[in-house]
């Protein structure tokens, strides 16, 4: 229910453009893979002409969801509605999902149940192509030949299914002029076209990329789905490659990417969706994402996210560290661990000056936290000005607390494995809600995790923090983790 | 270390080579006294009062020193040599010929005429012995036309079919069948001959083809051993391990090869003379092999060759692109397997005879093994392949001065599928991608440009 | 009742066999990925030796306690068969590791033709009988005369062969799982450029497993040897097509997989020539083995193979 209720929340869509004319629809979207919920009740749209991007980190189900819309998996539960032809048309859906069919199609519109379809139905009817992470193209055949193959149903036709081509009637020369004709304007588009006859496994690695995209810009699709198409490229080439969607946009065509590079994302997308963890977190356009405390959250809260691209994300890093600041810093008793990377480095160091003394630094926090506890649901935890006589316990070794989490812990007075213990429903989903997590402290268990870890236990993660290979706020300590 | 020694014998080799080769040599000799002890120098044999065994020292003893001295020159002229013997050569043939562009094109031309005019060659050059040489060509043009059929499965759709045999005995028991029960002629048999055997493709392709690799293989296998079994045991309806016989002969439109007043020579005011018969014989094998290959030749331009290939390449990518990869797979294997069942008919009216026998799974790997020798997708190369080993395999039967050399005992005959095994894994280990390894685009813009192996992906599951 | 008891044990014996010969089809395939179509060809020779061997020891020197004699044939054969295990993967399929995946399939099948001919020409076409060496057993069941009488046996023979079975799997099992070669050879099939980057000597992993798969194959060909009483040139290709069936039914790759699937092939063969017919035994086993692959691509404990997009 996650999902619904934040696509239901009033600031993150009102009456965005995506939504009132989606081509595509993910609604209440699962999918399970044996016991993993890969995707959990993802629910959005993707705007009609728009450039529509779907970020999260590593692992958060983005490829799972592209799987799923384009038919390679089966996905557990929920409705993907493809619509040709502006509007809704609500009711057509509705019509379609009670009658078992997979599509019904009229003059210009048409509805597709994705989630019934079998993928090069998908493609070929739905008019949904797709690129992969890890370039998939007919290495032993010409550039030509990728995107002959490509128009291969035209072609099929054309050749009156074979038996008129195998005869030589003249229908299926012409059909093929076309079809060339076709190929070599996206061979312009994409500064291919002198590598025309040559094998697209010669071609290097950026050209593969760009041949993948023109491939499957000659199907004709209605929306074309890119998976990381900026992987591996140099800046020049990524520029192109955003002069390229852009282009694709303008000719109508929909798109929907996955990309880790923040560079693309921010500067070519519509409309951005954040996911984490199966989850949607954040859901609107650039400008909207890019403020949005549980993107910054999810980006910094996961361990094995190393790297922070997005220079306002970590302005707001920054911002939300130096809530807490007036605090004297204080010397880590031993150097940072090796593993931590430059960005988390950085988090750790600042999330070290960890408050420990001085009345106006618990004053200062509990006054954050009186200004914004109203606004969270569920019981605010109680909490101490101060850690107790043995000093703060490190809460970065439970699962999913970071650095920063664990500034903004402190901040409300939780200092220790024995208070997260004894929170409730409520105060966990206080707690949620103030770190922008809901759903997460459920889901990683933090509360169980830090009774074994205040009953001086280790747990699985644990262990790894206290051996170096996950950055923490403190140097590696066996006994307690007391700082 | 690094100056070269020249020495006496002709190739550069390392200062302690000699040793090394000797040793290695020795090694091999050695492996051969162990592994041939059990089967060289004894054998065992049905005796009165049960199995006896019999003492063969002497080839034991040849087969070691053959071993040991070929060993040995190998050594020191190929393997451990500076300059190998083979390079040398290898250098002076590749640098002569097959870097002409268009060679393949002009090669196959030049191919096709002689294989037109193939009969009236032998008749004129080879009078004495031109019944056994059309018989000859029309065996190796058979295996052309199976190697061609079969291409389509393995080298452009890259499915892996080792039960490609079943099809020609289906085109082959269809043709006997349908003569027997019906008295169909050649001409009416041959066309529902390949329907039927295209049909067997699809029943039999459609539960299968989803599966990836060598499990295909092996229940494509699995399937060509079932119909041998079914054709062997089903006794009312094909006549068991007895086979069919009196298969009709084909006509030329109506015009029997017979001897009397309305057969073909008299009506022709020809001398009759059963040569006759052999030609027709082998002009209905070259116009069924040159459909074959003109059809596949098409295919590859048309959306279907294509997808076949892309296939091949890339299976999850076709479906990204709307391609219904199932339907593409059956096509292969259908249009394989009709032109499997025109071969077979063909060898049924050919023979007049046929029984399970000669549908076993070696014909399969024969057929297979000339389009992977040949190399996977190439035309050329199935009919270089096919002319190489049945030709060579062939040739074996009549060379009479080995007799004269190892004795009258010796049948070269029994030695020839020994040969033709170590052919195979020779030329295989040899040339691995087979002897025509590039690959033609089946659509240019501006420059014809071969593809190298390297390249080229080898299909399912690879 | 009686008939199904003995022909569950006579299922049993044939599937040991199976399953013997299918451990080196399985070994193999897991750690190159080829069928060795020349194993079964493999077994055939190991069938030969272990006949030689027999004959030079009861007819030339005159031993008579077959005990001794059987344990130094299996030894005898198991040497003998495993150098020419090592041979094959020497000559045919060493030189095209890393290269086209066809092209070690192929000189696969060139092997088995030559193995095939070479027994042919030195040791003849004909059959080689060898009357029955092991007689007698223990009678199981008796039936009531209404039931005709039907008497469950369980031949010696067939206590050996199973019970030689058992000691071969348990050995070997434990060679796998315990030894550093059982390791090494895990390792090869985890990654083998990795395992090798890790120093373990991956060609002479390859070569003994092809040499284990041997030896336990000369095993087989001695148990088949003395079980049928008749052996010819030709008997690897069946054998070793339904050991590879077997093997694939089982889950290539999975050594359990390969034992269970023998058996299943073994009791599908003398269960359907016991109750249906005879002549269409290998069309059952094929047609079990075509099935179980649609439903359950990855046989009955393979792993399952997730298709990466």
């Amino acid at each position: 229910m996650t999902g619904a209720a934040l696509a239901a929340a009033p600031a993150m869509s009102d009456g965005a453009r995506w939504d009132a004319d989606p081509i595509l629809s993910v609604e209440h979207l699962t999918m399970r893979f044996g016991g993993l919920v890969a995707v959990d009740d993802l629910s959005f749209n993707v705007g009609r002409g728009d450039i529509t991007a779907l970020i999260g980190p590593n692992g958060a189900g983005k490829t799972t969801v592209f799987n799923c819309v384009t038919g390679f998996y089966k996905p557990t539960e929920g409705r993907i509605v493809m619509r040709h032809g502006a509007g809704l048309q609500q009711e057509t859906v509705n019509e379609l999902t009670d009658s078992g069919l997979r599509w019904r199609a009229s003059d210009d519109h048409a509805v597709f149940l994705l989630e019934r379809m079998p993928d090069f139905e998908i493609a070929h009817k739905a008019k949904v192509a797709r690129t992969f992470q890890n370039i998939r193209l007919f290495g032993g055949m010409t550039v030509l030949e990728n995107l002959l193959v490509a128009q291969h149903n035209e072609l099929m036709v054309a050749s009156g299914f074979t038996f008129g081509g195998i005869l030589g009637l003249p229908g299926y020369r012409q059909a093929q002029g076309e079809a060339i004709d076709r190929a070599v304007y996206w061979l312009e588009r994409t500064n291919l076209i002198d590598r025309a006859d040559d094998p697209a496994g010669d071609l290097p690695y950026g050209a593969q990329r760009r041949l993948e995209i023109a491939r499957a810009m000659c199907t004709g699709p209605h929306l074309l789905c890119l998976d990381e198409p900026a992987a591996g490229l140099n800046p020049r080439e990524s520029t192109e490659l955003n002069q390229l969607l852009q282009f694709i946009r303008e000719t109508g065509t929909s798109v929907l990417l996955i990309e880790h590079d923040m560079g693309v994302v921010m500067e070519i997308s519509d409309h951005i969706v954040v996911l984490d963890y199966g989850v949607k977190i954040s859901d609107g356009s650039a400008e909207f994402v890019r403020t949005d405390a549980r993107v910054i959250a999810a980006y910094l809260g996961v361990d094995d996210e190393a790297e922070i691209d997005v220079p306002e994300i970590k302005a707001d890093v920054k911002e939300v560290v130096e809530h807490a600041k007036p605090v004297k810093a204080r010397k880590p008793r031993k150097a940072a661990s090796k593993a931590t990377s430059a960005s988390s480095s950085r988090a750790g160091s600042t999330a070290r000056k960890s408050p420990s003394s001085g009345k106006k630094a618990s004053k200062a926090s509990t006054q954050t936290v009186a200004k914004e506890a109203g606004t969270h649901p569920g019981k605010q935890p109680a909490g101490s000005a101060k850690p107790g006589a043995g000093g703060a316990d490190n809460l970065t070794r439970i699962g999913g607390i970071g650095p920063a989490n664990e500034k903004k812990l402190n901040a409300v007075g939780i200092w220790h494995f024995s208070q997260i213990a004894s929170w409730k429903k409520a105060e966990v989903e206080w707690i949620g809600s103030y770190l922008s997590f809901p759903g997460r402290i459920e889901r990683e268990d933090w509360v169980k995790q830090a009774k074994a870890l205040a009953a001086g236990k280790e747990t699985a993660f644990s262990r790894r923090v206290d051996s170096g290979k996950v950055p923490s706020s403190r140097a590696s300590t066996r006994k307690g983790g007391k700082a | 270390m690094a100056v070269a020694q020249r020495t006496g014998l002709g190739a550069a080799i390392e200062p302690n080579a000699y040793a090394a080769s000797l040793k290695d040599a020795a090694m091999a000799a050695f492996l051969v006294a162990v592994l041939g002890f059990f089967f060289l120098p004894l054998r065992t044999d049905i005796a009165p009062g049960g199995l006896a065994i019999t003492y063969r020292w002497p080839i034991w003893v040849a087969a070691i020193l053959i071993v040991f001295g070929g060993r040995l020159l190998l050594n020191l002229f190929v393997f451990k040599a500076r300059k190998p013997i083979t390079r040398t050569i290898g250098e002076q043939m590749s640098g002569s010929s097959l870097r002409v562009p268009g060679l393949g094109r002009a090669l196959g031309m030049a191919l096709f005429v002689f294989a037109a005019i193939l009969p009236f060659f032998i008749t004129a050059v080879f009078p004495a012995q031109q019944r056994q040489f059309i018989d000859l060509a029309i065996l190796i043009m058979t295996y052309i036309m199976l190697g061609w059929g079969l291409n389509i499965v393995v080298g452009l759709a890259g499915l892996l079919d080792l039960g490609y045999v079943a099809f020609y005995a289906v085109g082959a028991y269809s043709f006997a069948l349908l003569a027997e029960y019906f008295g169909l002629g050649f001409w009416m048999a041959l066309p529902l001959a390949g329907i039927l055997a295209a049909f067997w493709g699809v029943i039999l392709g459609f539960p299968v083809l989803r599966l990836r690799g060598d499990y295909l293989a092996i229940v494509t296998l699995a399937f060509g051993e079932i119909i041998r079994i079914v054709l062997l045991n089903w006794y009312e309806f094909t006549n068991g391990p007895d086979g069919i016989s009196g298969i009709p002969k084909p006509t030329l439109f109506g015009l029997e090869f017979t001897r009397g007043d309305d057969g073909f020579a008299a009506f022709f005011g020809l001398e009759y003379s059963t040569i006759h018969r052999f030609i027709f014989l082998y002009y209905i094998i070259f116009v069924l092999a040159i459909i074959t290959n003109f059809v596949t030749i098409r295919l590859r331009k048309l959306p279907v060759g294509r997808a076949w290939e892309a296939l091949r390449e890339d299976e999850i990518a076709c479906r990204s692109l709307g391609i219904n990869t199932t339907n593409t797979k059956l096509t292969a294997f259908a249009i394989g397997a009709m032109f499997g069942g025109f071969a077979g008919s063909f060898f049924a009216t050919r023979q007049g005879f046929i029984s399970p026998e000669s549908f076993t799974f070696l014909e399969s790997a024969i057929i297979l093994a000339i389009v992977v020798l040949g190399g996977l997708g190439s035309q050329v190369g199935v009919v270089i392949a096919s002319v190489v080993m049945i030709g060579g395999i062939e040739l074996l039967r009549n060379i009479g001065f080995l007799s004269q050399i190892f004795g009258p005992d010796f049948d070269p005959v029994q030695y020839r599928m020994l040969i033709f095994g170590l052919a195979m894994v020779a030329i295989m280990v040899w040339k691995p991608r087979g002897l025509i390894t590039t690959r033609n685009p089946s659509a240019v813009l501006k420059e014809r440009k071969k593809i190298g192996a390297d390249m080229v992906s080898q299909g399912e599951g690879h | 009742m009686e008939y199904f008891v003995q022909q569950l044990i006579n299922g049993l014996t044939l599937g040991s066999i199976y399953g013997l010969i299918a451990i080196g089809y399985t070994m193999v395939y897991g750690i190159i990925g080829m069928i060795n179509f020349a194993h079964g060809d493999i077994f055939m020779i190991g069938s030969f030796i272990a006949l030689t061997t027999f004959l030079i020891l009861t007819t030339v020197f005159g031993f008579a306690f077959l005990p001794v004699v059987l344990l130094i044939v299996i030894i005898i054969a198991m040497l003998f068969t495993s150098a020419w295990g090592w041979t094959v993967e020497r000559l045919a399929y060493r030189p095209l590791r890393g290269s086209f995946r066809l092209a070690p399939l192929i000189t696969a099948i060139g092997m088995s033709i030559v193995l095939q001919n070479f027994v042919q020409v030195t040791q003849g076409a004909r059959v080689k009988p060898l009357p029955p060496q092991i007689q007698g057993g223990i009678t199981l069941m008796e039936g009531s005369p209404e039931t005709g009488s039907f008497v469950v046996q369980l031949s010696y023979m067939q206590i050996i062969i199973i019970g030689l079975t058992l000691v071969l799997m348990a050995g070997f099992t434990l060679l796998i799982a315990k030894t550093p070669l059982g390791r090494a050879q895990r390792a090869c099939e985890q990654d083998r450029k990795m395992a090798a980057l890790l120093g373990v000597n991956v060609d002479r992993t390859i070569s003994l497993t092809f040499v284990m798969g041997a030896a336990l194959a000369s095993v087989a060909g001695l148990m088949f040897l003395l079980l049928y009483g008749v052996i010819d040139f030709y008997i690897g290709f069946l054998a070793g097509v339904k050991a590879f069936t077997a093997a694939v039914l089982g889950g290539i790759g999975s050594l359990p997989g390969a034992m269970l699937g023998g058996l299943l092939i073994g009791l599908i063969e003398v269960f359907w020539s016991g109750y249906f017919s005879v002549e269409y035994k290998d069309v059952a086993a094929f047609s079990i083995l075509a099935i179980v692959l649609i439903f359950l691509p990855s046989g009955l404990l393979g792993q399952p193979e997730v298709e990466k997009v």
